[in-house]
């Protein structure tokens, strides 16, 4: 699998309005459904699902970094998107800051593996300095450079 | 008052991941979670690549599945207790919706 296979430019929202979660859930959603990869009839129900995702604990998985994501019948392979906000938004991530990109995958029942090697991939190339220093060219953000310069040192020290 | 003896130590043990849709976001979390709470440093092992056992991004980036085979390593001063606590959570307690 490759990040290009399930994640969709079209679908990317480059300046996010929302600056709470569940607004932030409904623009990556609609982004998807405006790309069609998810049919418009299903974004209620997407969005429900990523919002009971959520209540099982948070995915802002710490450094600015959140991947709210889903199963959902509605998909047939895993679909995402990217979302980065200015401002930042109270996403009650695990280290208590604000998130600033969002990687939203909604994934297919029944397919653990999909869904843990679209992860995979995301965290590996969020390691690396490649994609990071891509979103900040996008958005000339201290956070984002932080992002990209922690990457980086990651990757160093392997 | 005694001082304190700093003979940092290491633990290592090889697991096999029994959580039926792998080592994903929650789990990961929950891992991180309890690993912090020791001193000591936590590393994972997968296929030689290595992650930060205290960095979900780290830890999310091996793609362990079921059935993968880890190991864990422990260095510091509560080595021991912490590869107890992570191995228990590797085997057995990851729980599935």
């Amino acid at each position: 699998m490759k990040l290009q296979e399930f994640l969709f430019p079209t679908a990317f929202v480059p300046q996010l309005e929302s600056v709470e979660k569940e607004g932030v859930i409904r623009e990556l959603v609609g982004a998807l459904a405006g790309a069609e990869r998810i049919p418009k009839t299903r974004v209620s129900a997407v969005v429900g699902a990523l919002l009971e995702r959520e209540r099982l604990g948070s995915t802002g998985i710490g450094k600015g970094i959140a991947v709210p994501h889903a199963k959902h019948r509605c998909v047939k392979r895993v679909v995402g998107t990217v979302g980065l906000s200015v401002r930042g938004v109270d996403f009650a991530a695990l280290d208590g800051e604000l998130v600033y990109v969002f990687f939203l995958l909604v994934s297919p029942v029944n397919s653990p593996e999909e869904h843990l090697g679209a992860l995979e991939l995301i965290s590996e190339t969020l390691k690396h300095g490649t994609f990071c220093s891509f979103l900040r060219q996008a958005r000339s953000q201290q956070d984002l450079v932080d992002l990209s310069v922690e990457a980086a040192a990651v990757k160093n020290a392997r | 008052m005694a001082r304190q003896q700093q003979h940092p130590r290491e633990c290592a043990r090889e697991v096999v991941l029994a959580n039926p849709a792998g080592l994903h976001a929650r789990p990961a979390t929950a891992f991180v979670d309890r690993a912090t709470k020791f001193k000591s440093d936590v590393v994972l092992i997968k296929d030689g690549r290595e992650a930060n056992g205290k960095s979900i991004m780290e830890i999310l980036a091996l793609g362990a599945e079921q059935g993968a085979r880890l190991s864990l390593i422990t260095r510091g001063p509560d080595a021991r207790a912490a590869l107890e606590a992570l191995l228990e959570l590797l085997e057995t307690k990851l729980d599935e919706t």
